[in-house]
């Protein structure tokens, strides 16, 4: 009974508290300050079609720096939770083969899948889209691919190769902007190039490559992790 | 008040409920979700305006008429980060559960009591 008007009192205090907050949520019919320069500054200062990215990729790249680290710290933990015992080393039960129907299907799929990822990653500055969730895409193959093939290990040496090098080389771009542009993660070290081009918006396309690939080959971690501990 | 805030908040109200009444570690979960997709569509609701469309550039969209044209990019951006760190957070949470019930063989939140007052 106390535990319910605990309960109750909590939720109660929270309502209190978040109430003024949503109510203060009026429809808006312009834009704030802050925003209305990113969007009118944006493109001729970046030359980033999608104004998403280049406020998460050079606006607030701090920010995803941070997140990066914070997906880093997590995948750290899954690691480390579900490390292997030494010694209680269980010995591997024979997994039922998966259906010809799935296993076929994965064969065609994965590489569609793939090059999928890739695409969102590399338009991440003209369509929406960008490295998380092409990271996200590439790392669903994966998982595809783990379910057909239970069997299959995965190349922990390329896995950790990929992720380090996509890391340090987007901390290496990040310091280039303070010598050859403005600041920290400045896109502009390289030229700009043509509006609405593949090749344009500087660096975005190459940070975005990278976190990419960053965020794929963590996940991919995860899910190994994941699927090495069943047991 | 939009509409998309008050849904929001509605379901930040019932993640809580959920969490706070529920003992299943993995409904617990589950509320946590609840909670992070309540407070992504309150952020979105702030940037949105009525009518307006997606700050994407293409040939409809002229650069010398975004202004008018767009929602606020900023808690898209905020959001897409969000999303990302509620992802790996929830994975972490799951694997913690995983951890626990290979301690005790249970997923009962009233079974572990070593830190119970």
């Amino acid at each position: 009974m106390v535990k319910r008007f605990l309960i109750l009192l909590v939720l109660v205090f929270f309502v209190i508290m978040l109430l003024p907050l949503v109510s203060d949520i009026q429809p808006q019919t312009e834009l704030n300050p802050l925003a209305k320069k990113y969007v009118k500054d944006g493109p001729d200062e970046l030359g980033s079609a999608n104004l998403v990215t280049s406020v998460i990729v050079t606006y607030r790249g701090l920010d995803t720096l941070g997140e990066v680290a914070v997906l880093f710290i997590a995948t750290a933990g899954v690691g480390f939770m579900l490390r292997r015992r030494k010694g209680s080393k269980t010995n591997p039960q024979k997994k039922r083969e998966s259906s010809e129907i799935l296993q076929t299907g994965t064969a065609l799929l994965t590489p569609l899948i793939f090059l999928f990822g890739i695409y969102i990653f590399l338009h991440g500055h003209l369509t929406p889209g960008g490295g998380f969730q092409g990271g996200v895409v590439i790392a669903s193959a994966i998982l595809l691919s783990m379910l057909s093939f239970p069997q299959s290990e995965i190349n922990h040496k390329i896995l950790n190769a990929i992720e380090s090098l996509s890391g340090v080389l987007y901390l290496v771009i990040g310091i280039l902007g303070i010598y050859l542009a403005a600041g920290f993660l400045d896109n502009r070290i390289l030229p700009l190039g043509d509006f609405g081009r593949l090749f344009s918006a500087g660096a975005i396309p190459v940070i975005y490559s990278l976190i990419g690939l960053k965020v794929g080959s963590e996940l991919v971690g995860i899910l190994d992790s994941m699927q090495r501990s069943d047991s | 008040m939009t509409l998309v805030s008050i849904i929001g908040f509605v379901l930040i109200i019932v993640g809580l409920w959920g969490m706070l009444t529920q003992n299943n570690i993995i409904k617990i979960i589950i509320g946590f979700s609840i909670i992070d997709t309540g407070i992504h569509l309150l952020i979105v609701s702030i940037g949105y305006i009525k009518g307006k469309t997606a700050p994407i550039i293409d040939s409809v969209l002229l650069k010398t008429d975004a202004v008018n044209q767009v929602v606020d990019p900023i808690p898209s951006a905020l959001v897409l980060t969000a999303i990302v760190i509620g992802l790996a957070v929830t994975a972490l949470m799951l694997v913690y559960a995983v951890n626990l019930y290979q301690r005790k063989q249970s997923l009962d939140i009233n079974d572990f009591e070593e830190l119970k007052w």
